[in-house]
């Protein structure tokens, strides 16, 4: 979800006779959910996806944070920016989680960091949306997070161990966010006519943008089935999208906010909401890079980046320093 | 030469009695930043009470394909474990 539109390195799954014998073993291990740790034998296509996907995933944590940050000078109480900081704060803690997953596979941090920066990497379309006012901090909690918790759920059970690891810290983290954002919607929904319409225009605007967060349909989804036999991904986009509708839509008839979308109907016979399809045309030009933010978020993680390059240079030389005095003395 | 930060493992003690567990891991300049690191990253809802923290590059590993020699022979010396005895009822707990 963090990761979307994950391009599989390889060509399609290989028929178990045309496997090698490492390459049978190793299957055999994730069909018994058998976790795969770092030093463990892996194909390099898996080794490569995997990068890719918690590169995104890792991506996405730290430019999340830009978003939210935004509203940190500006929340309505001291207490609602009290949490606000601890919820961004996390963020970067998620960032750092998976990119030590990453590095478990032999890639750097920076080198990461220097791929998403060259735009050869990308991150979530969600956070190429601005938020405008306070009501949209509490939809991005309540929406986005919760989206996020769906999809973060099931990587719990994702074959790389590290990757899975992380997912299960992240879940414990990710519940106070989606909690915080739907408390604080609520105050809103419940609060002033101005406070309900702002409420009510924070959902509209962030729900289909939500719900591309799972990726394109399956159907559009070419990469999906090497990834799921691999067990890097656990259950289908349209799965993930059903499961949030399903447990969103309750959430916003208490609040007695009008749904965001005509076609919501529950479906007996499914057993499932139906609901629209988000504009798809408008999630890959997103990704392309023409969405109403990219430009900026972009902008603001290099000069981040730059502008912290003498603390980082600084701190590392002064390392150096100490330890070759240290080396001296004895 | 590279300028990237050295890479720490982390190992917090979450509560007094218990041992040091491996939690991840951070990159930190040298070991005073890194314990600073961890205590912001590993420890922000009282997951602890010590950390300890050892650059990666010092811990040395068993390797995977090992596995087989180093840890097979332990699995057929049932012995070792009190199940394997039965001692009568009439003694009572043992």
């Amino acid at each position: 979800m963090y990761a979307q539109m994950i391009k599989t390195a390889s060509n399609g799954i290989k028929p178990r006779e045309e496997m090698s014998e490492e390459e049978r073993a190793f299957q055999d291990k994730i069909d018994n959910d058998i976790k795969i740790e770092p030093r463990d034998w892996m194909p390099e296509d898996y080794r490569r996806t995997l990068i890719r996907q918690i590169g995104q995933h890792a991506h996405s944590e730290v430019v999340g944070q830009l978003p939210e940050g935004n509203w940190i000078t500006r929340a309505p109480t001291l207490e609602r920016k009290a949490i606000l900081l601890a919820k961004v704060q996390d963020e970067a803690g998620h960032g750092l989680y998976l990119y030590s997953a990453a590095e478990t596979l032999g890639v750097s941090r920076d080198e990461l960091i220097e791929l998403l920066h060259e735009g050869k990497m990308k991150y979530s379309s969600i956070f190429n949306y601005p938020t405008l006012n306070w009501a949209d901090i509490g939809a991005v909690g309540w929406l986005v997070d919760g989206a996020a918790i769906v999809n973060q759920v099931a990587l719990q059970r994702t074959s790389y161990g590290p990757y899975a690891r992380a997912m299960v810290r992240i879940c414990k983290e990710e519940s106070f966010h989606a909690r915080q954002g739907y408390d604080a919607i609520r105050a809103m929904a419940f609060g002033t006519p101005e406070q309900k319409r702002q409420a009510q225009d924070a959902l509209n605007r962030l729900w289909f943008p939500a719900l591309m967060m799972f990726g394109p349909s399956d159907a559009e989804s070419t990469h999906s089935e090497q990834s799921m036999a691999w067990k890097i991904k656990v259950k289908s986009n349209d799965e993930l999208r059903q499961q949030f509708v399903d447990q969103t839509i309750p959430q916003i008839e208490y609040l007695k906010l009008d749904l965001p979308d005509p076609n919501i109907k529950w479906n007996e016979e499914r057993g499932h909401y139906d609901f629209s399809e988000p504009d798809w045309p408008e999630f890959f030009n997103v990704i392309k890079g023409n969405g109403p933010c990219n430009v900026d978020r972009m902008k603001d993680r290099v000069a981040a980046w730059d502008d912290g390059e003498w603390v980082r240079d600084g701190l590392l030389a002064h390392a150096r320093k100490k330890a070759a005095r240290k080396v001296a003395a004895e | 030469m590279k300028n990237e930060w050295p890479l720490w493992e982390i190992f917090i003690r979450g509560q007094h009695g218990l041992s040091h567990r491996h939690v991840g891991s951070l990159h930190a300049p040298d070991a005073e930043m890194a314990v600073k690191n961890a205590r912001d990253v590993y420890t922000r809802r009282n997951e602890g009470v010590s950390i300890w923290v050892v650059e990666a590059k010092h811990i040395a590993a068993s390797s995977p394909s090992e596995k087989g020699p180093l840890f097979e022979p332990s699995e057929s010396k049932i012995y070792r474990h009190p199940t394997f005895y039965d001692i009568p009822d009439e003694v009572g707990h043992m």
